[in-house]
C-alpha cells in the first residue's frame, strides 16, 4: 500500500510541491471512503477538513424549497472539494454527496493550516493552488451565470 | 484589336434612338426631370431628357439649376440608379396554394418586355457588373435579375459634367465607359452639338445603323476625347484606394466609427441609392384561411436593426456597428466576397446623406492615423 | 446584353414540399421531424449543412440537418419562435416547404487517422450528430473519438435513447454534463470545457467540432487549444440571420465571409479575429 505522501503526488492540484512539502501535508492527512450515497459534509456544519477525491464523483448540492436538492456541481477523481476550511467561520455553504463509492484524502484544516502558518513557503504554494482552482470554478461559474443555452443556441 | 466603329448622331438622333429601341419592343428608360431631380424612368421621347439641366452636388445636398446649352446629359447622377429595374425594391417570387394537404409552389415568371437604359454613365455599368457578379456569375443565379438582365440593351453616356461627389477616377471606374454597353455616346458641346456613338455589340451596331449618322472624324474624335477628360480633371472628390481592404480590417476597432456613430441617423439612405448595394430580404405572407401564400422580395438595408436579427436579439444593435457593417463591406470586405471593390466612386451616398457623410472623408480619416502612426515608428 | 451565366441547382429559390413522416419529441421544447420528398426525389445533404425550412404562410428558417447522411431528411428544430414553433408543430403527414442543402460540411474525411473530439451543447448536439453517424459508420478509420455534450438541465437533452446506445457501444466516450439539475440526475454538473479538460484524446492528433451558443463555443475552443489542440484543427459551425441560403441576400455576413456560401463550417484559427471584434 502506498504511503500518504506517495498518493499526495498522485493528485493533480499538488503537483510541484517539493517531497518536503508533501511529507508536511501528508501529517495532516488520512485516507477515507465513502459508500453511494454517503453524506460527505452538510450545509451550516463545522468545515475542518478538505478532500482531494482519488475515485469516484461527488455532488455539491444545496436544498431549495420546491424544487428539492438541487446539484450545483459535481467533482470526480483528481479534483479538491473544499475551501471553507480556509477562512473562518470554518461553515460549509453546500451539502457534499457522495454519487458513487469514493476514495479520497482528507486534510484536517487547522493542521494544515498550522502547518502554513508555520512554513510560508508551503503556505504560498498551496493557497496559489486553491486560488487557481477558486478561479477555474469561478470562470465556470460564470459562463454557467449567461445561461447559454436559455436563448441564442445555435442550431 | 480591331477598330471600334464611331459615328456621329446630331441632338436629334437621340428622339431615332428612343423610337428605334421602341419599335425593337423595349421598354426603353433614360434621365428626366421629377420633383426637383433627375431621375430614370420610361421614355416615350428624347424630349423627356433633361435637356439644358444640371446638378450641383455636394454632401448632403443636391439642387438642378439650369445650364446655358441644350445638353442632354449635362449632370452627374441623380437619386436613382439602374438597379431599381435589375433588382426592383419588391417583387413577388412565388406563390403557393394548399389543398387537401398538398401543396403546389408556383414561381413568378418574368413576361415583361426587355430593358433599354439610356444614359449610362461609366460609373453605373461597373454598378451593374458589380452585382451581376453577386447575383448571376457565383454558384447560384437570380432567376429574377437574370430574366430582367441577361436581354437588357445598354446606351452609354460618358461624363462630361461630373457632380461635386464624384471620385470614379480614383476608384477606376469612369468617367469613360470602357465596357458592358451596345453603344456609347459622348457628346459633345464645342460649338456643334453632336453626339459620338461608339458601337460596343452587334446590336448595337444594328440600332447604331437604323439611325441617321455620319462616320467620325478625328476633330470629332479629339472633341470627345477632350471632354471625358475635361471630366477627369473636375472629380468633386479623390479617394486613396490603395489596400482598402487591408486598411479596414486592421481598423474594426478604430475610434473614428464611433465618431462618425455620433453622426449617422442609420436611415439608410445611402444603402438604397448606392447602385450596388444588394441585400434583400422576403417576406412570407399567406390568407387567413391557409389555403395561399406568397414570398415577396424587399430591398433591405444593414442599416436596420432587423438585418442581423438572430433569435434573442441583433448582432449588431450599435449605430456604430451598422455604420461599420457598411463601409467595410462597400471597401473592404467586398474584394474577400467577390474579388472586388464594391464601390463605384458614383457618390449618390455623400450627395444623398441626410448629414452629408463622405465616405471618402470616413476613409481619409482612418488612413491617417495608420500613417501618423508610421511615422512616430 | 448577354451575360455568360451557370447552372441553377436545383432549388434554390422556390421550397420543395416535403412530407412530415415522423415527429418525435425530444424535450419540451424541441421537435425531431423525418420528411420525406412530395414529388420522391430526396436530397443529398452532407454533415454540416442546412436547409432552409418553410412553414405554409408563416415564414422560412435555417435548420441543420440533424440526421443520418445517408438516410432520409431530418430535422431537430427547438421551438424559439413562431416559424420554429409551427414547424414543431406540423404533425405526421404534413407539407413543409424545403430548399437547399446549403452550405459546407464538417471535414469527417480529414479528420480520420486520429481523434475527434464532438463538442456540443444545447441544440448544438443535432448538427453535429451527422458527422457522428459518418464517424462510427467507419469507426476504424480514427482512433480515440469522444462525444462531450452539455445542456442546461438533464430535461433539456435530446437524443437520450442514442446518447444511452452510443455510451453502450463502448468505442466512444460519452459525457455528458448539465448547466443544474436535480435528482434523480446522477450524471455531471458543470460546464462543456470541464468535459474537455478530463477527456481522452491526444491533442496533438485530434481533430474537434464544435456547436453551440457563440460563448459556448469559444469557452470550449479555449479549452482544447489550453490542451493543446492546434487551432487549425478545431472547427465550429455559426449561425448567423441566413435567408436566402445562396449568397445574395447579405444577412449572414461575417465579416469577409457569407455563412450561406463560406460557412456554417469555420476553421478555428479563421474564425477568431471574427469572433473578437464586436457587433461584426
Amino acid at each position: 500500500m502506498k504511503t500518504i505522501d506517495a498518493v499526495l503526488r498522485d493528485v493533480p492540484m499538488f503537483q510541484g510541491l517539493t517531497p518536503d512539502e508533501l511529507v508536511l501535508m501528508a501529517g495532516c492527512a488520512t485516507n477515507v471512503h465513502f459508500d453511494e450515497g454517503a453524506v460527505l459534509f452538510r450545509e451550516g456544519d463545522s468545515a475542518d477538513v478538505f478532500y482531494a477525491v482519488r475515485q469516484g464523483a461527488v455532488a455539491l448540492d444545496v436544498f431549495v424549497p420546491t424544487r428539492g436538492a438541487v446539484t450545483i456541481e459535481t467533482l470526480e477523481g483528481g479534483e479538491v472539494l473544499g475551501w471553507s476550511w480556509l477562512f473562518p467561520p470554518y461553515r460549509w455553504h453546500f451539502d457534499a454527496k457522495a454519487l458513487t463509492p469514493i476514495r479520497a484524502t482528507a486534510f484536517d484544516g487547522a493542521c494544515l493550516r498550522d502547518k502554513c502558518e508555520q512554513d510560508p513557503s508551503l503556505g504560498y504554494h498551496l493557497m496559489s493552488r486553491f486560488a487557481q482552482v477558486m478561479i477555474e470554478r469561478l470562470q465556470w461559474t460564470r459562463l454557467r451565470l449567461l445561461d447559454v443555452y436559455g436563448y441564442g443556441a445555435a442550431g | 484589336m480591331p477598330e471600334v466603329e464611331t459615328r456621329v448622331i446630331e441632338p436629334d438622333g437621340l428622339e431615332l434612338l428612343v423610337q428605334a429601341l421602341v419599335d425593337r419592343k423595349f421598354r426603353v428608360l433614360g434621365p428626366t426631370v421629377r420633383e426637383g431631380a433627375i431621375v430614370y424612368d420610361e421614355l416615350d421621347s428624347a424630349a423627356e431628357l433633361p435637356i439644358g439641366w444640371t446638378d450641383e452636388q455636394a454632401p448632403g445636398k443636391y439642387r438642378l439649376s439650369r445650364r446655358e446649352d441644350e445638353a442632354r446629359f449635362g449632370y452627374a447622377v441623380g437619386p436613382h440608379s439602374w438597379k431599381q429595374f435589375l433588382l426592383p425594391p419588391k417583387i413577388r417570387l412565388w406563390r403557393a396554394r394548399r389543398d387537401n394537404g398538398s401543396v403546389e409552389v408556383i414561381e413568378e415568371s418574368n413576361d415583361d418586355k426587355p430593358l433599354a437604359f439610356i444614359g449610362v454613365r461609366a460609373c453605373e455599368l461597373h454598378g451593374i457588373s458589380v452585382q451581376d457578379r453577386v447575383l448571376l456569375e457565383g454558384r447560384y443565379v437570380d432567376r429574377d435579375y437574370e430574366a430582367r438582365r441577361k436581354d437588357a440593351f445598354v446606351v452609354a453616356v460618358n461624363c462630361f459634367e461630373p457632380g461635386g461627389t464624384c471620385f470614379c477616377v480614383s476608384t477606376g471606374t469612369g468617367p469613360k465607359a470602357d465596357a458592358g454597353y451596345d453603344l456609347a455616346l459622348t457628346e459633345i458641346l464645342d460649338g456643334t452639338h453632336r453626339f459620338l456613338v461608339e458601337v460596343g455589340s452587334e446590336r448595337g451596331g444594328e440600332v447604331l445603323h437604323a439611325l441617321e449618322s455620319r462616320p467620325a472624324d478625328e476633330t470629332d474624335r479629339t472633341a470627345a476625347a477632350a471632354a471625358v477628360e475635361g471630366a477627369a480633371q473636375k472629380m468633386g472628390r479623390e479617394l486613396d484606394t490603395t489596400d482598402l481592404r487591408g486598411l479596414l480590417a486592421r481598423n474594426l476597432e478604430h475610434e473614428r466609427w464611433d465618431e462618425v456613430a455620433s453622426r449617422c441617423l442609420t436611415c439608410g439612405n445611402c444603402t438604397l441609392v448606392c447602385p450596388t448595394c444588394f441585400c434583400t430580404s422576403v417576406e412570407d405572407v399567406g390568407d387567413l384561411a391557409g389555403h395561399e401564400a406568397e414570398r415577396v422580395r424587399l430591398w433591405d438595408s444593414c442599416y436596420s436593426v432587423d438585418h442581423s436579427y438572430l433569435h434573442g436579439g441583433s448582432v449588431r444593435p450599435s449605430p456604430r456597428s451598422r455604420y461599420r457593417q457598411w463601409l467595410t463591406h462597400k471597401f473592404g470586405t467586398w474584394h474577400d466576397q467577390f474579388g472586388e471593390s464594391g464601390c463605384i466612386g458614383c457618390g449618390r451616398c455623400i450627395t444623398w446623406c441626410p448629414v452629408g457623410i463622405d465616405v471618402t472623408e470616413e476613409l481619409t480619416a482612418i488612413r491617417a492615423t495608420e500613417e501618423v502612426g508610421r511615422e512616430d515608428h | 446584353m448577354a451575360t455568360a451565366l451557370q447552372a441553377e441547382p436545383r432549388a434554390a429559390e422556390a421550397p420543395q414540399p416535403f412530407r412530415v413522416r415522423t415527429r418525435r419529441r425530444e424535450t419540451h421544447d424541441t421537435w425531431t421531424l423525418r420528411l420525406e420528398p412530395v414529388d420522391g426525389v430526396g436530397l443529398d445533404v452532407r454533415p454540416g449543412q442546412f436547409t432552409m425550412v418553410y412553414s405554409f404562410g408563416v415564414g422560412e428558417v435555417p435548420i441543420s440537418f440533424s440526421g443520418d447522411p445517408r438516410g432520409p431528411l431530418v430535422h431537430t428544430v427547438r421551438a424559439v419562435g413562431a416559424v420554429t414553433r409551427a414547424i414543431c408543430d406540423a404533425r405526421r403527414g404534413a407539407v413543409l416547404g424545403i430548399r437547399g442543402p446549403f452550405g459546407n460540411e464538417w471535414p469527417v474525411a480529414e479528420a480520420a487517422g486520429g481523434d475527434v473530439v464532438v463538442v456540443a451543447g444545447g441544440i448544438g448536439l443535432p448538427p453535429l450528430r451527422p458527422a457522428l453517424y459518418e464517424i462510427l459508420r467507419r469507426r476504424r478509420d480514427f482512433r480515440d473519438v469522444a462525444l462531450l455534450y452539455g445542456a442546461r438541465t438533464p430535461d433539456d437533452l435530446v437524443f437520450r435513447r442514442e446518447l444511452e446506445r452510443w455510451r453502450a457501444r463502448g468505442d466512444l466516450q460519452v459525457e455528458v454534463t448539465v448547466d443544474a439539475a436535480v435528482e434523480p440526475w446522477r450524471g455531471k454538473v458543470g460546464v462543456v470545457p470541464k468535459l474537455i479538460e478530463g477527456a481522452r484524446f491526444d491533442p496533438a492528433a485530434t481533430t474537434a467540432f464544435i456547436v453551440g451558443p457563440e460563448i459556448m463555443m469559444r469557452f470550449s475552443a479555449q479549452a482544447l487549444l489550453d490542451r493543446g489542440v492546434p487551432p487549425s484543427c478545431i472547427f465550429v459551425s455559426m449561425e448567423r440571420n441566413m435567408q436566402c441560403g445562396v449568397g445574395h441576400c447579405g444577412h449572414c455576413q461575417l465579416g469577409p465571409t457569407l455563412i450561406c456560401r463560406d460557412g456554417p463550417v469555420y476553421r478555428w484559427d479563421v474564425l477568431v479575429p471574427l469572433l473578437t471584434a464586436r457587433e461584426l
